[in-house]
């Protein structure tokens, strides 16, 4: 995305090490944090104002449990399955999270291939990444519809406080949402990575810049971000 | 400690990455409308945010004649004085404040001042402004739905905003208000992002931190905010809009509407505040930042003389920002909270005076034995200091939770409010304005006009608030559509009220001559030149005036000093811009 690497001031001028060298850094001219592109200081400063909107959320999640004064329904009762017989409780989000944290493998596998210019093995293992994407949201799918079927809305559940439902439509729906856009964007990058855009320098539609194969990690950054944050749904929605 | 001005004998780093590739616009749509430069965007920004504040404008005036004289103007009904008081509060403080000051003024002056040829994500800068503009659209179109725009005052609390009590409460008002914040923080987010990474690596040679123009320190400090504090803000829009369409309970506790139970149950209107204010204080400071540093630089520019403690000015700045997201209870003082709370967010409010205070200090010691010019730009400067002091002095008032208790509900607020958030940063966006108007025109703001526009906008504030404070301290309530039969009113105050009401119009209508006077300048101002006030920041030192698309020509500039070297002693000249060489100064190219 950022023009590249000229010549890495590291190689031309001596920086101090550990703590001096952050000063150094940071009070260097051109950039604070050298080798870090502008489209992955902009990711991570993206994926630190999206921390703040899913701690906004969980947050006002957990001041309404902690606060109502019906009973709060068990999550490992609302979300067990019956499967042969066998009642299993958070089975489905077991299965969900264990899908999820696969595709963060999967994705910084395909970050590997890209940077070893691996162009096959990259764009497979984003589409992998996706499909992984993919059937997590199939399966929340599947949640919020037997959820549905059993009478659980925005605004009341058989099971107790309302809050539950509205909670859990809101987080997870806006996380899904999130998932869903990765999807998306996981497989725009891997079609370019599949046709070599990024090794003949082809120019981007909207933005008529030369792609780079860092594309690939930075959307991996926001892959993971995205994972994370699951782990953080589950603990403190699911667990709790 | 390093010397901020000059390195003599220090080796100038080599560039670190090469020179961008800029989009070259191949039509008229592509280079006026849909443009992807900065300047351009940056001028979109302001003369929607302008269009946008006027309609606010109005909006004051139709106020104050309700409070002014009560009673005489059929129109304005409680539901359209409440309406009113809405619009205007949150179109001034998001609409024209925050997009004016970081949409417009950080997108034309980031790239200039460190010296970059555009922001570092152009297309994603264009998507920023239409998104913003799209916002309005959807706030403008509440003014014409069903019922009208929402009247929950600009805070809009529940349980309140979504009930039919109030104006919009059951209509499409509130919908489309919070619909529109969450467009405007989705565009908002784009822009700002461009903002903070073109500050910390998009810098050009030379360019250090340190050496940044407070402009750009302030602008940056604030983006990082608001990209901090606007979530809070999404999140509670977000929730309050499921409230009113889904029937959820996040901010609705079980109600009892026009004798109906509703079905609602179990929320709390408190959390609400807490998301709200934890956007709204840092919002205060995400548009009073960039005022500072902008005023800064006028000041120093205009006094002919360095910045007084530049280290200082910027970690006051830093730690304004830091300390902003710590002090959000002071607004809810009344909403109730644990007293320790309330002791915790009082003291750390009066402590954000201490960072503010030195900033106010350097001020007027960098005008101390300055060669002042009491220039357009210059006089809104000093009009800034005088209102922020006195707006900053009531905030200590205000801060303390035994102060505040009765306070709170007055117009003292109001008086306050204004002065520190309200005339303040005007006074730095015209200012500003003034100030930067030849760069991006090539023709000077006629001087005459603008001694008009000062006296009148300044006095005439001043005028405005300072008896508001009066009103506010004998009880007068705000927000009261009028105060009836009220016993502890005088009858002054009413006359008082009359007074303030005249003063807004005619405040109000020295407005239009600004406006007048800036597109009456764009043919007939005089020429400005590139550099007409002799100012040493990067953005007077282009090689054309205004700059074109790309800022610089061939070669990108190089800063040897920082952005303050006003009457240097023994220079040829009194100032000395900041992309000239130190002579004896060892750059890379020579070592090499």
């Amino acid at each position: 995305m950022s023009a590249p690497i000229k010549t890495p001031a590291a190689d031309t001028l001596p920086r101090p090490a550990g703590l001096a060298g952050l000063a150094s850094d940071w009070a260097s001219d051109q950039r604070t944090f050298k080798n870090v592109s502008w489209g992955k200081a902009m990711m991570w400063i993206f994926l630190l104002s999206d921390t703040f909107v899913f701690g906004c959320f969980l947050l006002a999640y957990m001041a309404a449990r902690m606060s109502t004064t019906v009973p709060w329904p068990n999550p490992s009762e609302v979300f067990a399955l019956e499967i042969g017989g066998t009642h299993m409780p958070l089975i489905l989000i077991a299965i969900m999270t264990f899908v999820l944290i696969s595709s963060s493998g999967t994705m910084a596998m395909a970050v590997n291939c890209g940077y070893r210019r691996d162009r096959r093995k990259t764009a497979i293992l984003m589409l992998v990444t996706a499909l992984f994407g993919a059937t997590f949201v199939g399966m929340q799918a599947f949640e919020w519809s037997k959820l549905i079927a059993e009478g659980v809305r925005p605004w009341g559940n058989p099971w107790g406080a309302a809050q539950f439902g509205s909670s859990f439509f809101m987080i997870t729906g806006f996380h899904g949402t999130h998932v869903t856009i990765g999807v998306i964007f996981l497989l725009i990058v891997a079609r370019k990575v599949w046709r070599g855009d990024y090794d003949t320098e082809r120019r981007g539609f909207f933005t008529s810049r030369k792609g780079r194969y860092e594309i690939v990690e930075i959307t991996g950054l926001y892959w993971h971000f995205v994972d994370l944050v699951w782990v953080f749904i589950f603990a403190f929605f699911y667990l709790w | 400690m390093v010397d901020v001005r000059s390195g003599i004998g220090e080796a100038l780093p080599p560039p670190e990455v090469e020179d961008v590739e800029l989009y070259h616009p191949h039509s008229w749509w592509t280079r006026y409308v849909f443009s992807q430069d900065a300047k351009i965007i940056a001028i979109q920004y302001a003369t929607t945010a302008i269009a946008i504040g006027m309609v606010a404008l109005v909006l004051s005036w139709l106020i104050r004649l309700q409070l002014g004289f009560p009673g005489t103007f059929d129109f304005i009904d409680a539901d359209a004085y409440y309406q009113f008081i809405t619009m205007h509060g949150m179109i001034m403080v998001i609409y024209l404040l925050t997009a004016l000051f970081l949409g417009g003024f950080g997108n034309y002056l980031i790239p200039l001042m460190v010296g970059a040829r555009d922001m570092v994500f152009p297309y994603a800068n264009m998507l920023s402004y239409w998104i913003y503009l799209l916002a309005v659209l959807v706030l403008v179109a509440s003014f014409f739905a069903p019922g009208g725009p929402t009247g929950a005052g600009w805070t809009l609390y529940p349980p309140q905003a979504v009930l039919s009590g109030t104006p919009g409460g059951k209509d499409w008002g509130i919908i489309l208000m919070l619909s529109s914040l969450i467009i405007f923080i989705i565009g908002f987010t784009m822009g700002g992002l461009n903002y903070v990474v073109t500050v910390l690596q998009g810098r050009a040679r030379g360019m250090t931190l340190m050496r940044l123009p407070l402009t750009v320190w302030g602008i940056f400090t604030a983006t990082v905010m608001a990209l901090l504090a606007f979530p809070a803000l999404f999140v509670a829009c977000v929730m309050m809009l499921f409230d009113r369409l889904l029937g959820t309970s996040f901010f609705m506790p079980a109600i009892v509407e026009m004798g109906e139970q509703l079905q609602h149950g179990g929320g709390s209107p408190i959390l609400f505040q807490h998301l709200f204010w934890f956007f709204g204080h840092p919002e205060v400071y995400i548009v009073a930042l960039p005022a500072f540093g902008i005023v800064s630089d006028l000041i120093s520019t205009h006094a002919r003389k360095n910045i007084f403690g530049y280290r200082m000015m910027v970690w006051a700045i830093v730690i304004i920002g830091g300390l902003s997201f710590i002090v959000w209870a002071h607004h809810m003082y009344v909403s109730g909270m644990n007293p320790y709370f309330g002791f915790f967010f009082a003291t750390t409010t009066l402590i954000i005076a201490v960072p503010t205070a030195i900033k106010v200090y350097n001020w007027v010691l960098t005008l101390w034995r300055g060669n002042i010019h009491l220039t357009l730009p210059m006089l809104f400067a000093l009009g800034f200091i005088v209102t922020f002091v006195n707006g900053g002095l009531t905030g200590l008032f205000l801060g303390n939770v035994v102060v505040d208790v009765p306070l709170s509900d007055t117009m003292f607020v109001v008086a306050h409010f204004h002065m520190v958030m309200g005339v303040a940063p005007i006074m730095v966006i015209f200012g500003a304005i003034y100030h930067w108007y030849p760069k991006i025109t090539g023709r000077m703001l006629n001087e005459a006009l603008g001694q008009i526009h000062f006296w009148v906008t300044f006095v005439g504030a001043y005028l405005i608030f300072f008896p508001m404070h009066y009103v506010g301290l004998v009880g007068v309530p705000r927000r009261y559509y009028e105060l009836g039969e009220m016993a502890f009113v005088q009858e002054s105050v009413h006359s008082l009220n009359a007074f303030i009401s005249v003063m807004a119009l005619i405040v109000g209508a020295a407005q239009i001559v600004f406006l007048f006077n800036l597109a009456w300048s764009l043919r007939h101002g005089r020429e400005a030149g590139g550099n007409p006030w002799r100012a040493t920041t990067l953005e007077w030192q282009t090689p054309e005036t205004p700059p074109p698309h790309g800022n610089w020509g061939k070669e990108l500039p190089v800063v040897y000093r920082w952005a303050y070297d006003y009457s240097v002693p023994g220079a040829p000249e009194d100032f000395i811009p900041q992309n000239q060489p130190t002579p004896g100064l060892v750059t890379h190219e020579t070592a090499s």
